[in-house]
Order: structure tokens, then sequence, then C-alpha cells
């Protein structure tokens, strides 16, 4: 069966132990995901790709409780959702990014608590193709 | 710099009206303004329209009077309001002209607003993935909001409760039926914490202002009231805003909290010197957190405001007395106008059911949306 990433240049893919790719600004310093042209903080157009740690902290969160409209592409139907949590979390002292939990239980998800990055099942295509992404997952249970 | 005032407001109400387009709303909201200020549309200097839906607002004019006046349009997320009226202003306060309008209009469809996530300099894959929602930043700002600051759910069914008890009062808002807080508590959880009935919906109205230089306001009218200030900003590195991939390590404190601070300084007025306020309530976790980031209270005191009734009509705060977004949906062009309605309608002793008691003299209101804007409005009478 085919895996196939469900975007390019969001998370190193295939890999062992993927990372997401953001980018350092050369100047101050301030690192942003994914890799962007400029930089937020101070203009600088200079940007180098940085592969973001793997690990980080829950900060805040919610439950995507209903389908979204498109461009969601997740391929269920209302029959077919199930809500899925979504999570800002800090990676190290470098950013925080904005990411789908593999998580979707109030009461399981704390804030402060230890993650980790991996790649989860997203939709399966017609010809059968499986697309992940990128998710975080509590590391202790 | 010449002082402005408000002579004349007009509404068009906010929900679903079928067929009939924004323009027309937009329309109907100028004519009523108009003849709130006692001018024909003809004495209408120049105008700023704002809309969402309507490329053009200033189509409006076709219904109203090819008078050949200029008339420009504006768009800025759910500020859109709160930048057409400081537009507005800004050409009387700098001399330009002595007399104009500002008007908001829209529909739009039910149910979340969506958009290409690039117009928002989002990744499109953000959209795909599923991040690319409003409702889905307002629970996750609200949740962490709640842990830090100790706020209970059940506050957030007390300001919905709240707000649709003044819309039973408003006979221009969009949901006029009341619901208790278990009902909104028990009710479908569209975004940890907030549920179905914890979040306004996109709609359909229109709202419009006459605004003239202030030596002038006594030939319009007898109790005119004062603009004191209208401020606008964007979010600041550090800020977690609506449509983020992403936020930096270092937090900074959000857009409203910087327009509010500039709109207090120019004005020369204090958050205690405020009698009605208007707050941007997306969702009811926004008002709670806007009250804070306005300087209405600190972080967390809400809980104990909103027990005591503090933020009710005859409260100490008043807030969103005339249901706010949550009882009059968003249409957004015209959302913040409906704002300024509200507050000179309360300002001139005219909310009838829903006036606020013992002569209110100064009224606030804040808008606040994507990409994280906000602006803020202050009227004395």
């Amino acid at each position: 069966m085919t895996k196939v990433a469900f975007a390019p240049d969001v998370f190193t893919w295939p890999a062992e132990e993927p990372q997401l790719i953001g980018s350092r600004c050369s100047v101050c310093q301030a690192v942003t995901f994914p890799r962007k042209p400029s930089c937020p903080r101070c203009g600088n157009p200079d940007m180098a790709e940085r592969l973001l740690p793997r690990r980080g902290t829950l900060v805040a969160w919610t439950i995507q409780g209903f389908l979204p409209k498109a461009p969601y592409a997740g391929g269920e139907t209302e029959e077919t959702f199930r809500p899925y949590g979504v999570g800002l979390v800090q990676l190290g002292d470098e950013v925080r990014v904005e990411t789908r939990l593999t998580e979707a239980d109030p009461e399981k998800l704390r804030f402060g608590m230890e993650l980790e990055l991996v790649v989860v099942p997203f939709r399966t295509d017609a010809d059968g193709t499986e697309v992940v992404i990128h998710a975080f997952a509590p590391t202790e249970s | 710099m010449h002082d402005v005032a408000i002579v004349g407001v007009g509404i068009h109400p906010f929900g679903r009206f079928g067929p009939k387009s924004a323009i027309e709303m937009g329309a109907q909201a100028v004519r009523a303004a108009c003849a709130d200020a006692g001018i024909s549309w003809s004495d209408v200097q120049f105008a700023f329209g704002g809309s969402n839906e309507v490329d053009n607002p200033d189509a409006v004019i076709s219904l109203l009077g090819l008078t050949g006046i200029p008339f420009m349009d504006v768009y800025n997320g759910c500020a859109t309001a709160g930048t057409a009226l400081e537009l507005t202003a800004d050409a009387i306060r700098y001399g330009k002209y002595e007399l104009g309008v500002a008007v908001g209009m829209d529909k739009h469809l039910p149910g979340a607003f969506t958009a290409d996530p690039e117009y928002y300099s989002a990744p499109s894959w953000y959209g795909e993935a599923g991040q690319f929602l409003t409702t889905k930043f307002f629970g996750i700002k609200i949740n962490r909001y709640m842990h830090d600051h100790g706020i209970s759910h059940a506050t957030l069914a007390k300001v919905v409760n709240k707000s649709l008890r003044n819309g039973v009062l408003n006979p221009n808002a969009f949901r006029r039926k009341p619901l208790d807080e278990a009902t909104i508590l028990g009710a479908r959880m569209l975004n940890y914490p907030l549920t179905q009935y914890m979040f306004c919906s996109p709609d359909e109205g229109a709202a419009a202002v006459v605004l003239c230089r202030a030596d002038i306001a006594h030939r319009y009218t007898s109790n005119p009231i004062y603009l004191r200030a209208t401020a606008l900003r964007t979010r600041r590195y550090g800020a977690y805003e609506v449509h983020s991939s992403w936020a930096a390590v270092e937090e900074d404190v959000a857009p409203t909290v910087y327009a509010s601070r500039a709109a207090y300084e120019a004005a020369g007025i204090g958050p205690q010197d405020v009698d009605v306020i208007q707050l941007q309530d997306t969702d009811a976790g926004a008002e709670i957190i806007h009250m804070a980031e306005n300087g209405f209270c600190a972080d967390g005191e809400q809980e104990k405001l909103l027990a005591e009734g503090a933020t009710e009509i005859g409260g100490r705060l008043p807030v969103n007395t005339d249901g706010g977004l949550i009882a009059n949906g968003e249409p957004i062009g015209a959302s913040g106008l409906r704002q300024i309605h509200e507050l000179v309608r309360q300002l001139r002793g005219q909310a009838g059911d829903r006036q606020v008691p013992g002569n209110p003299r100064v009224g606030y209101a804040q808008l606040y949306g994507a990409p994280g804007t906000a602006a803020v409005s202050i009227l004395t009478t």
C-alpha cells in the first residue's frame, strides 16, 4: 500500500522519526512553522530551513467537534466523522505549533503534558493510496 | 483636528431575509440614519461602506440617489465596521468634509466562515488539515483562559443566557428566544469547551451612522453623541491569533489590548468611566476574555462578576445590552455599526425596555477578528 504525506514540505517523509519542517531567521533567530519566506518578527527575507524538535508540551487545546467545510480534505462524511483534538504545542524553547492531536477525549488531555510527533492515517483515496498527516501523541498514557 | 459627533443612527434588523439583497438592507439602514439626523441623502458629502460579501458596497447609492459623492469601500475582517467608522471620522477630524455616512451591510450563508487559507497568510494545507476554523481558535483560547484564571463552564452559559434575554428585548435581534443554562451547557459540543449555543452565527443585516463636525451637530440634533476616540490595531509578534499555524514562545497580548489602551488614551477616559459596553462576542468565551482585555476587570474576576449579575443591563458593567453577536448574529460589515447604534440609543436614553438605568454617559465598543485585528470606539454624551 502506498503511503503519501497529505501535503509536501510539512514534515520529513518518509522517515523513521519524522520532524516538522520550519524555518529560522538568520538575523533575529525567530523560528516559524511551516517554513516562511520572510521573518514575521523582523521582516528579514533570509530564512533557513529548520527541522523542529519532535517532542513538546501542550500549551492549549480544543476538540474539533464538527466536520469542517472545504477546503478540509479528511474525506469523512457527517456519518463517519469522528472529533479530533487540536492543540498548541511548544517544541523546546523554539516555537509553538498548532497541530492535530491523536487524543480527542477532554478527560485525557492535560495542560503541560508531554507530546511526541507521530504520522497517522488521514484518509484513503479511491485508488487505495493511504494519505498520512502529522499529529502529536501523548508520551505517557 | 475637529471633534466628531454622531447625529444619526439607523439599522436594518439582523437575521435571515430570503431574497432581499445586502444592498437593499444597506440602503434601508442609511435612510433610517438620515431620517434620524433629519437630513436627506443629498446632504451627505461622502461615505465609507463596509462589507465582506458585497464587492462594492457603493452600489447602495444606486438605491439612495446618484449624487456623485465619494464613496469608499472597505473590508477589514470582523473590524470592518470599526474601520469604516474610523475612516469616516478621520475625514471629518482632518477637515476634508463636514458630514458623512458610515454604512455596513452583509448577507452570509449559515454555518462557519470558510475561505482560502493563503489569503490569511496561512499555508494551504492548514485548511486541508481541518484547522482553518475560527471556532477552533476561540475554543483553544478560552479553554486555556479558563484553566489559567478559574473560569467555569457555567459562566460561559451565563453569558449566552444573558445575551439571549437581552435579545428578547431587542426587536432588531436575530435570536429572541431565551435558553436556560442547562440547555446551553448540554447542547452539542462544537469546539470544547464551547457548545453550539455559545457561538454567534453569520447572518444578514445592515447598520449606518451619520457623523458630522461637532461644532455643527446642533443643526441636526439637540442630543449629539460625541465620538471621542477610534483605534485600530493588528496582532504583534508573540500573539496567538485566528488562523495561526504557529506562535512564538514569548507571548504578547492580543491586539485588542493595544487598541483599547490607545482609545482610552486618546479619549482621556478610563475603563472605570464607562457606563455601557459592547464587546465582540463571537463566542461566549470571547466576551469573558474581552472584559479583561478591555480593562473592565482583572483576569479571572469574571467568574464572580457574572455570578453577581454585573454584566446585566441593570448591573455595574452592562455588556452587550442588545444581545451582542450571540443574539444578533454577525453580518461582518454591519456588526460594529450595530454596536454603535446600540450605544447611541443607550446614551440618548432611547433604548426602551433595555435602557441602562442612571443616564449613562460613556459608551465603549470593541471588535476583534481574523487574522488578528481589533477596533475600539469610545462615545460620550
